[in-house]
C-alpha cells in the first residue's frame, strides 16, 4: 500500500511539474493543483499508514508505547486543502483577470516587467 | 504576560476585521488603519522590552501542554522583527495616508496591509512548524493581493510570477514539513530540535534541510532563486512596494536563521558552507543586476537581492559575531530599504516618474528629500559613521576571524558597487539638470498638496532616517541588542527549555 502510493506521489509530482514549466497559463493552474495534491497525499503516507489501531493513550502516558494510527496528519492535510483551495481560487482569478486584460494567450508574451 | 505574545498578532487582526466592517467609509478605514499599527507598534515595543528584561517568553495557546498544543515564542531574535515589522507596518501606513490613491484604499487597501501584518507578525512569534506555514500563507495571500490591487495591467503581469514561484515555495515547504512529521512524529521546533540533536536519522534530515533551504531561499529571494523579485517588486503602488521591500524577503530570512540555528545545525560544516556559498553568489549577482538598470525602483529591488546575501552570510559562517552581524544588518537594511522606496515614491509625485533619465535636479527642488536619500543611500552602500558600516564591519570582521578572506572581499567588493549604484542615482536624480516638462500628466502638482498631505509623506521618512543616524552614531546598544540574540541562537538549550520545561 504504502509503495503504492509513494509511487503515485512521485508520478502527481512529475506531472505537476512538467505542467508548471509550460506556457499555457491553464496548464501551469493544473499543475499547482496536482502539486498541492501530490503533497497531500504525501503528508498522508510519510507518518505511516496503520490501519485498526486507534490512538487511545492512558491518562498517565505522554505517549502511547505501541505505534498507533496518527490523527494529526489528517488534521494537517485538512488545513493544507483549505489553504491550497483559497490560494488556488486566487490564483485562477488573477490568471483570467490578466490574460483578459493583456489579451495574450502564453506566459512567454508577459515579459514587461521582467528585467 | 502570555496575553504580550497573542497581541502582536490580535491587534492587526482585530485592525483588519473593523476595516472590513467599515467597507464604505474611507475615512473610517484611514483612521483605523492609523491607529491600529501604532497600537501594534506600541506592543511590540513592549514585547522586545520584556523579553530583554526577562528572557524568552512561552506560551502554549489553549494551555495544550507542548509539543501537543501550538506555542508561541519569543525569543530575542523573534521580538526584534516583530518590532521592525510593526514600525515599518506604522511608517507605511501613515506614508499611504497621503500616497495611496482612493480607489484602492476604497478597496479594502488598510485591511489587507493588516493582514500581511498579522501574518508576518505570526511568522516571527510561532514556535510551531506547521502554524509558521499557516502563518506564511496569511501573509502570502494578503501580498498577493495588494501587489494586484488596482488591476493594471504591469501589476497584474508582476503578481503572476510572484503568486507562481511563492506557491512552488510553499508547496516544497509543506513536502519538506510532512516529511519531517513523517520521520520524528512532532512539529513542535523545540521538541523537533531536542530529538534531532539526539541524532536521529542524520541523513535524511541534511537531505531535508536542503529542501528547506530552497523553500525559504525562494522566499528570501537568494541566488539563484531570485528572478521573480525584480520581475514584481517594482509593478504596485510605491507604498506597497514599500512594506514588501522591508519585510517579506527578510521574514524568509528570519525562516532560514530559525531553522538552521535551532534544528538544522548538526552538520554544520556541510549544510552552512552552502549557504556560505550562496550568499556570495547572492550579493555578487544581486548587486550587478543592479547596475544593468536605470529606473529608481528596479534599481533598489535589485539591491535588496544582494542586501539579502549579506544578512544570510552571517548565517554561513555561524559564529558568534557574524550572527550578530546577522541580526544587526537586517535592523539596519530593513530601515534603510523601505526608507529608499518611500524617496523613490516622493520623486515620483514630484516629477512624475521612475526613469532616472526623465528626473533631475531635485537637489534644487526638495532638499529635504535629498538630505533623507543621502543618510539612506550612504548607510546602504556602507559609508561611516551610518548604520550600514557597523553592519558590513561586523560581518567583514567575521569572516576575516574565520579566515574567509574570499566572502570578506566579495562583501567589499559589493559595497563598493553598491555605492556605484547609489551613485548613480544621486548624479541623476537629484544632482543632474531637471527636467523641462514632468512627466505628471494630469496627476495633482505638487505644489497643491496641503501641508498634513505633506507630513504624511515626509513624517515616516524623517523617522526612519533619524533612525539609520541613530543606529549609525550610537550603534552600541543596537550591537549589544543582536550580540545577545545570537547568544541566544546559539545555544539552543534556552529555547527549548522555554518550550518544554513547563511540563
Amino acid at each position: 500500500m504504502e509503495i503504492l502510493a509513494a509511487i503515485v506521489v512521485g508520478v502527481l509530482f512529475g506531472c505537476g511539474i512538467y505542467l508548471l514549466m509550460s506556457r499555457s497559463p491553464v496548464r501551469l493552474i493544473i499543475g499547482l493543483v496536482l502539486l498541492s495534491n501530490a503533497i497531500n497525499l504525501l503528508i498522508f503516507v510519510a507518518a505511516d499508514l496503520i490501519r485498526g489501531k486507534a490512538p487511545l493513550i492512558p491518562p498517565d502516558a505522554l505517549r502511547s508505547a505501541e505505534a498507533t494510527a496518527d490523527p494529526l496528519p489528517q488534521a494537517l492535510i485538512l488545513t493544507a486543502i483549505v489553504i491550497s483551495f483559497g490560494v488556488l481560487a486566487f490564483a485562477l482569478v488573477l490568471f483570467s483577470r490578466t490574460f483578459k486584460s493583456t489579451d495574450a494567450t502564453s506566459l512567454d508574451e508577459m515579459k514587461t516587467t521582467d528585467t | 504576560m502570555k496575553l504580550l505574545l497573542i497581541l502582536p498578532i490580535l491587534i492587526p487582526l482585530i485592525t483588519a476585521a473593523f476595516c472590513l466592517l467599515l467597507w464604505r467609509r474611507r475615512t473610517a478605514q484611514r483612521l483605523l488603519g492609523a491607529l491600529g499599527s501604532a497600537a501594534h507598534l506600541l506592543v511590540a515595543l513592549l514585547l522586545l522590552w520584556t523579553v530583554r528584561q526577562d528572557g524568552i517568553l512561552a506560551t502554549q495557546v489553549g494551555n495544550w501542554p507542548a509539543p501537543f498544543g501550538i506555542t508561541l515564542v519569543a525569543d530575542l531574535l523573534s521580538a526584534i522583527m516583530t518590532v521592525l515589522g510593526a514600525l515599518m507596518g506604522f511608517t507605511v501606513v501613515i506614508y499611504s495616508l497621503t500616497s495611496m490613491d482612493s480607489d484602492r484604499e476604497s478597496f479594502g487597501y488598510y485591511a489587507f496591509f493588516h493582514l500581511l501584518l498579522m501574518g508576518v507578525s505570526g511568522v516571527f512569534l510561532t514556535g510551531d512548524l506547521f502554524n509558521l506555514y499557516v502563518w506564511f500563507e496569511v501573509m502570502l495571500l494578503s501580498s498577493f493581493i495588494l501587489l494586484a490591487l488596482g488591476g493594471e495591467k504591469h501589476q497584474l503581469e508582476g503578481a503572476i510570477k510572484y503568486v507562481t514561484l511563492n506557491l512552488v515555495s510553499s508547496a516544497l515547504f509543506l513536502t519538506a514539513l510532512g516529511i519531517l512529521y513523517g520521520m520524528l512524529g512532532t512539529l513542535n521546533m523545540a521538541d523537533l530540535a531536542l530529538q534531532i540533536s539526539e541524532g536521529k536519522h542524520a541523513g535524511v534530515i541534511s537531505t531535508l534541510s536542503m529542501l528547506f533551504l530552497v523553500a525559504f531561499g525562494i522566499k528570501s529571494a537568494l541566488f539563484p532563486l531570485f528572478f521573480w523579485l525584480p520581475a514584481s517588486y517594482h509593478t504596485p503602488p510605491v507604498a506597497v512596494s514599500a512594506i514588501f521591500a522591508g519585510l517579506l524577503t527578510k521574514v524568509g530570512v528570519y525562516t532560514l536563521i530559525r531553522v538552521f540555528s535551532l534544528l538544522f545545525a548538526m552538520d554544520i560544516a556541510y549544510t552552512h558552507t552552502i549557504i556560505l556559498v550562496i550568499a556570495g553568489l547572492t550579493m555578487v549577482t544581486g548587486v550587478l543586476g543592479a547596475m544593468a538598470q536605470n529606473e529608481f525602483r528596479r534599481i533598489l529591488s535589485f539591491h535588496i537581492i544582494s542586501q539579502v546575501g549579506y544578512m544570510v552570510l552571517g548565517l554561513g559562517l555561524f559564529t558568534p559575531l557574524a550572527l550578530a552581524g546577522s541580526i544587526f544588518y537586517i535592523m539596519h537594511h530593513i530601515i534603510v530599504k523601505t526608507n529608499l522606496f518611500l524617496v523613490s515614491g516622493v520623486a515620483r509625485r514630484l516629477q512624475g516618474s521612475y526613469q532616472l533619465d526623465r528626473l533631475g535636479g531635485l537637489y534644487q527642488t526638495a532638499p529635504a528629500l535629498t538630505v533623507i536619500f543621502m543618510i539612506s543611500a550612504f548607510s546602504l552602500a556602507g559609508i561611516p559613521p551610518l548604520s550600514g558600516f557597523w553592519a558590513k564591519l561586523i560581518l567583514v570582521k567575521a569572516s576575516l576571524d574565520m579566515s574567509g578572506y574570499i566572502i570578506a572581499a566579495t562583501a567589499l567588493g559589493v559595497g563598493l558597487l553598491t555605492l556605484f549604484s547609489m551613485a548613480k542615482i544621486w548624479a541623476a536624480a537629484f544632482w543632474g539638470e531637471a527636467p523641462e516638462t514632468t512627466a505628471l500628466g494630469a496627476e495633482q502638482p505638487w505644489k497643491t498638496f496641503s501641508l498634513a498631505e505633506k507630513t504624511a509623506l515626509y513624517l515616516p521618512m524623517i523617522l526612519l532616517g533619524a533612525l539609520t543616524l541613530t543606529i549609525g552614531l550610537m550603534s552600541q546598544p543596537f550591537f549589544e541588542l543582536a550580540t545577545t540574540a545570537a547568544e541566544q541562537l546559539l545555544s539552543p538549550a534556552g529555547y527549548i527549555d522555554a518550550v518544554l520545561g513547563g511540563k
